[in-house]
């Protein structure tokens, strides 16, 4: 029993932070499936996420739930401007020159919260109140739940947003075909924006759920989340939505697990091990359609 | 007298004169030990390019684990180095080049998963290679872990650098403008036919990416016994961005552009350093303006031509065969 509810609990523990994997990697994928673009500065946007809360909660002293709202539309339009400023010139350049202006964009990003705040970690507030509810032997925290189930919950509504409404159906038509979609009336454009904002937004949200699971935020903080959940993205098929959820689910649970039996250090290896193998075997990720290539 | 030769000549004489007259300049004390170090890095820093950019520029695959290889030269040349009884320079030479070939061994173990993929999942595959390396680096014993490696013999100086990184671009020079380079170059311009002509595309990218690794690990083994601490926190996956930086910003598939581009990111983020906290902020302003200006890359497809220069002719264009280029 001891030895269940032991793993029971790294499960637990794993799928609170792989659905903050999820959401980032959502905003990774999205990206991804409509311009093709690695969007490293999609990392910072959770450091920026975090940062405006804190600047709303403790500078500001915002009710929580102003202060939870603004930091996420702050995000969202940062997402739009740097899309418009950086990547937007470049739509007919070479694909790696995009990527290298997203790398500055992320060190420009993180650079500017280095210079703001210093590079010490600052306590991040402490928003829900940490005590746990008790199921039988296990310990789930009041902090897993609600992750879990904000995460869960912009999960469906991404999801119904993307296959039942207008704009949803525009992006999935950009991103199969930009050329067409423009001739079907669609603005290529304003749906680009649109995509960054909503991952941009969603990457806002996991940014404030990873600093309440790990309450300590500095400018660079964003960078291992983000990466994580980039190669979560790519586990499940970048460019697919279902596959940066399932993705972002497997790279959470196979890290805790990692934690709580092998070794806490050995965590980032095994993470990549998989992501290796699953490459190995399904070379376009677990949900990727294997393309033939044609003559 | 033909063309070639002469153009031999010009850069050899030229590379020559610029030994002799930074080694000069050292003496005197113009360039002191702090500017001396720059120097090297600045030559460690165009090895790691220029292969890269065999692998990414001319082999046309995007690696984002380069650290990775560095790290693998590094670490290596620097234990070996440790326990070996030789005179200083065979000492590096031999512990260098053998930091190279087990980086190489890696690299050749990783293209048969890797190759399976293709452009962004490749990139990430490497990425996660250059990770695991790093991490098992962290968990080992003999590396010093987390602690880093230190007691490292100081054995990279100006001149071994110099002409380890002269070696190095010759090579790569000579390679892109053999058969075997335009088998390279035509993988990627198009997969499919370079097959169909009858070119092995495993081979080649094996071995483009193997030849790009060896290099890579003699760089580390470089900058091992210039820093004589090492610390698995070099090696991470934004070192290996900061490489692809410096191949990108020179141009895909240009040698010169990468060494150009590699001195420029050398030196700029320490002229930068007048205006103290502001030096990175501006440092990632000018990434961007760079890319958003110059898309290409510096030179673009331009090859930089000393002998070009000297003769007044116009610069060779895009995929002629370039004639020469001056090193440095």
């Amino acid at each position: 029993m001891d030895v269940l509810a032991k793993f029971l609990q790294q499960l637990i523990n794993g799928i609170h932070v792989g659905s903050i994997y999820a959401l980032i990697a959502l905003g990774y994928t999205m990206v991804y499936g409509i311009i093709k673009l690695i969007n490293f500065a999609h990392g910072d946007i959770i450091m920026m996420g975090a940062y405006f809360t804190f600047v709303c909660i403790v500078t500001f002293n915002l009710p929580i739930g102003v202060a939870l709202i603004t930091p996420v539309i702050l995000c969202l339009l940062s997402g739009i401007l740097i899309e418009r400023v950086a990547y937007k010139p470049l739509r007919n350049s070479p694909r790696l020159s995009a990527l290298i202006t997203a790398i500055g964009v992320s060190f420009l990003l993180e650079n500017v919260f280095f210079k703001k705040f210093g590079q010490n970690p600052i306590p991040f507030p402490q928003i829900i109140n940490p005590s746990p509810i008790s199921l039988g032997p296990l310990q789930i925290s009041r902090i897993t739940f609600i992750t879990v189930l904000i995460s869960v919950l912009l999960m469906i509504l991404l999801d119904l947003f993307i296959k039942k409404t207008k704009p949803g159906k525009a992006m999935r038509a950009v991103s199969e075909d930009p050329g067409a979609a423009q001739l079907m009336g669609i603005n290529v454009n304003s749906t680009i924006s649109l995509t960054f904002a909503t991952g941009s937004a969603l990457g806002a949200v996991g940014g404030i759920l990873y600093s309440i699971a790990y309450p300590l935020i500095d400018p660079f903080m964003g960078v291992m989340p983000g990466l994580k959940a980039f190669v979560a993205a790519v586990l499940g098929g970048i460019g697919i939505i279902p596959g940066a959820m399932l993705g972002g689910f497997i790279m959470g649970i196979a890290e805790s697990l990692t934690k709580g039996y092998i070794s806490s250090q050995l965590a980032d290896a095994v993470v990549f091990g998989i992501l290796i193998v699953v490459l190995s075997l399904k070379p376009s990720g677990l949900l990727g359609k294997n393309v033939k290539e044609k003559v | 007298m033909n063309s070639r030769l002469k153009a031999n000549i010009i850069n050899t004489t030229s590379i020559i004169l610029i030994y002799i007259i930074l080694v000069l300049l050292i003496r005197i004390g113009f360039i002191n030990n702090y500017y001396e170090g720059i120097l090297i890095e600045m030559g460690i820093n165009i090895i790691l390019a220029v292969s890269l950019n065999l692998a990414t520029g001319y082999l046309g695959q995007l690696t984002l684990g380069h650290a990775g290889f560095m790290a693998i030269g590094a670490y290596t040349a620097a234990i070996l180095s440790a326990r070996m009884n030789l005179p200083d320079l065979p000492l590096l030479l031999v512990s260098i080049v053998l930091g190279g070939l087990l980086a190489a061994f890696f690299a050749f173990l990783m293209a048969i998963p890797v190759f399976r993929l293709r452009g962004d999942y490749l990139a990430i595959l490497t990425l996660g290679f250059g990770e695991i390396i790093r991490v098992i680096i962290l968990n080992m014993k003999i590396t010093g872990g987390g602690k880093g490696l230190s007691g490292i013999l100081p054995l990279t100086s100006f001149s071994t650098v110099y002409f380890i990184t002269v070696i190095t671009v010759t090579i790569f020079y000579t390679l892109i403008n053999s058969r075997h380079g335009r088998a390279i170059i035509s993988i990627r311009e198009d997969e499919i036919a370079a097959e169909a002509v009858g070119i092995s595309t495993k081979y080649y990218k094996t071995f483009a990416f193997t030849l790009a690794a060896f290099f890579a690990g003699v760089a580390g083994g470089l900058f091992a016994h210039h820093t004589l601490v090492l610390d698995p926190k070099d090696f991470n996956f934004i070192r290996s961005i900061e490489i692809l930086i410096i191949v990108v910003l020179g141009g895909m598939g240009n040698l010169t552009g990468s060494v150009l581009a590699a001195i420029i990111i050398t030196i700029l983020p320490r002229l930068l350093m007048g205006f103290a906290d502001w030096n990175m902020i501006i440092y990632s302003v000018l990434l961007i303006a760079m890319m958003l200006f110059k898309p290409g890359g510096l030179l673009e497809k331009r090859e930089f031509s000393l002998n070009g220069l000297l003769s007044g002719k116009k610069k060779s264009q895009g995929n002629t065969p370039v004639k020469n280029e001056g090193s440095e």
